[in-house]
């Protein structure tokens, strides 16, 4: 588990400002972000493990300024995007897995015993030596969930992972995002999959407009929508 | 396509992340255009590879265009058959008559970008147009006619004339990528790092 | 990723991917300068037994070699008018000699095994290049083949669904500015497990 910090942070591409003002305290288990299109909850989460550097302010994780030490947070967060196909990075299912594990000092050995257990964890051990590309959507983002966790990450943020997926493998990625012991923070559409979390986070033109239990938040979320 | 994240943190490397994934991208799309197949323009048959190879320079600019190439033809020399005609393996390197061309490739791509890069971002079409020629038909032959008439023992003006008839269908390429590359490089400014001194505001 | 290679056991399979490489090296250059038909000839015969012995295939064997013949079937006639009908055989002997044992270490020898003699043989130059990236990349690339590929095939489907032909340019403009996304997408990913890290 760790402690995300978001103080007075702004981001602006050029003249557009996708965030502005925004302060908050990540502690909780599971924490789920919900906003509309383009309403900066992608830019946001990003910024927890450095993939957008914040124009303004500071986003800290358990005291660690991310821009300063990319490295060291990208190590305890675990990122999961939206399109299992471009996060797949090497040929096959298991090169795929052993790919994070790549600089971390860790014997062949180890490597493939580590990379073997993550398949076994999430049913993909006989599909090791096919190519990623060949799995069903819903594999590959198993697939991707395995080769985040077999770094044995702190925290898990997955930016709408279940989007792209059919009925059921959506739904089959929500129960395995429940179940995680590891802390998470969920950016989605999917109001249901946030509905029994610690805390919902509602943004709307890049700033947090309601913030709090998920019966509260996801109806201040429903209300603008109306 | 959700809504990508555009801007992303410099890394550390010589070749950041995302560079280093276009020139993976367009290696990829390189062979991708060998594998499916040549397209029938009128008479003219056309091998798409070395489209790939000319958007490779004008789109992606001298390095990481070149980069892009070099990298397709590694991989076609430790045996993928990804050469129009699943062709592959280190011969194609060496003795083959199209031997040249290959090298011709990389030079072509280094051409057509680094001119590329001076025309950004006006992009006159007639000039892209000429740059365009020169890196993808001239330096192409340059390297490959002499290879050829090399590997086949043939007089140069001989072997010249024996690839004539591929002209217009490099002349149709040329064209297109000029097009191509015209409206990518409006839509998507940015690819290509402008050479130093001709920074504009 | 297979490619060409033909799976075996033969002496030639087995044997070291480096010196399979130099002896080709050494080969290629001995009968390319040669003009002697009897080492041709006998190069020739070399060859032929090595195929023997490596056992792969005739058939993808000769789908190497046949684009030569073609490209003879124009360039022998032409040469035996201007220098000989002599000089017009040697060539075509010492170029089918040479693809021919090219074809074979392409074969007999396995991707991963080919990449990695080319990773030692850059080692040495390791201030320049870095060896292990190179593999990373092309690794990276091999993953990337498919991607574009489905991309190409998308685009030309949504050209199919609406019905028109299209222009050249309208199947060529998506296609390249989809898999620039593809790149920046692919980019994030991995910076966020870590590339540089």
């Amino acid at each position: 588990m760790s402690l995300i910090h978001f103080e007075q942070v702004g981001q602006s591409f050029g003249d557009r400002t996708v965030l502005h003002d925004v302060n908050l305290t990540l502690t909780e288990h599971r924490i789920g972000i919900v906003g509309a299109n383009g309403s900066g909850k992608s830019t946001l989460v990003r910024m927890i493990n450095g993939l957008v550097t914040p124009t303004s302010g500071a986003v800290t994780v358990d005291g660690q300024n991310v821009a300063r030490h990319a490295r060291e947070v990208r190590r305890k967060v675990g990122f999961i995007f939206t399109n299992p196909d471009n996060q797949i990075v090497m040929p096959t299912v298991q090169e795929d897995v052993a790919f994070t594990l790549r600089r971390r000092g860790l014997s062949a050995a180890e490597i493939a015993e580590r990379t073997a257990a993550a398949l076994e964890q999430f049913g993909l051990s006989e599909h090791a030596e096919h190519p990623a590309h060949r799995l069903s959507g819903g594999q590959k983002q198993l697939l991707a969930l395995a080769a985040v966790l077999v770094a044995e990450p702190a925290t898990i943020v997955a930016d709408e992972p279940t989007t792209l997926l059919d009925a059921r493998n959506a739904r089959r990625i929500s129960e395995l995002l429940q179940t995680l012991p590891q802390q998470i923070i969920v950016v989605t559409h999917h109001l249901h999959l946030v509905e029994e979390f610690d805390r919902v986070i509602v943004i709307e033109e890049g700033a947090v407009v309601a913030d709090g239990a998920p019966a509260e938040s996801l109806a201040a979320y429903r209300a603008l929508l109306q | 396509m959700t809504d990508t994240v555009r801007p992303i943190t410099r890394s550390r490397s010589i070749l950041p992340a995302r560079d280093l994934a276009q020139i993976a991208i367009f290696a990829a799309l390189i062979a991708a255009l060998g594998l499916a197949g040549p397209l029938n323009i009128g008479p003219v048959p056309i091998t798409l590879q070395s489209l790939g190879v000319m958007f490779a320079g004008a789109i992606l600019g001298p390095r990481k265009g070149t980069l892009a190439v070099l990298l397709f033809l590694v991989l076609t020399a430790v045996g993928l058959p990804l050469l129009a005609g699943a062709r592959g393996g280190i011969g194609v390197f060496t003795v083959s008559p199209a031997a040249g061309y290959l090298y011709g490739w990389l030079l072509g791509a280094f051409i057509t970008g680094y001119l590329t890069a001076r025309l950004l971002p006006k992009y006159p079409f007639w000039l892209a147009l000429g740059a365009t020629i020169l890196g993808g038909i001239v330096a192409v032959y340059l390297v490959g006619i002499p290879v050829m008439a090399l590997n086949l023992g043939l007089p140069l003006w001989t072997t010249l004339g024996l690839n004539v008839a591929f002209i217009p269908g490099d002349l149709i390429k040329v064209v297109l990528t000029v097009l191509v590359a015209g409206q990518v490089h409006k839509a998507y400014p940015g690819l290509i790092a402008r050479p130093l001194g001709r920074q504009h505001p | 990723m297979i490619g060409l290679y033909s799976p075996g056991t033969s002496l030639i399979h087995r044997a070291p991917t480096l010196f399979k490489l130099l002896l080709l090296s050494l080969c290629v250059l001995l009968i390319g300068t040669s003009s002697d038909p009897r080492i041709v000839g006998g190069a020739a015969a070399g060859v032929v037994l090595l195929f023997l012995i490596a056992r792969v295939p005739p058939r993808a064997a000769v789908a190497q070699i046949a684009p030569i013949l073609l490209i003879l079937l124009v360039a022998v006639p032409i040469q035996g008018l201007l220098s000989g009908w002599t000089v017009a055989a040697l060539m075509a002997g010492r170029l089918i000699v040479a693809v021919a044992l090219a074809a074979l270490f392409t074969m007999t020898t396995t991707v991963t095994a080919v990449l990695e003699a080319f990773q030692t043989l850059l080692r040495p130059f390791n201030r320049f290049i870095d060896a292990d990236r190179v593999g990373l990349l092309v690794a990276l690339t091999i993953r990337c083949i498919p991607l574009v590929s489905d991309i190409v095939r998308e685009v030309l489907e949504a050209r199919t669904a609406r019905g028109t032909q299209g222009s050249l340019l309208s199947i060529a403009v998506p296609v390249v500015v989809r898999s620039l996304y593809a790149a920046d997408a692919l980019g994030e990913a991995l910076i966020a497990r870590g590339l540089d890290d």
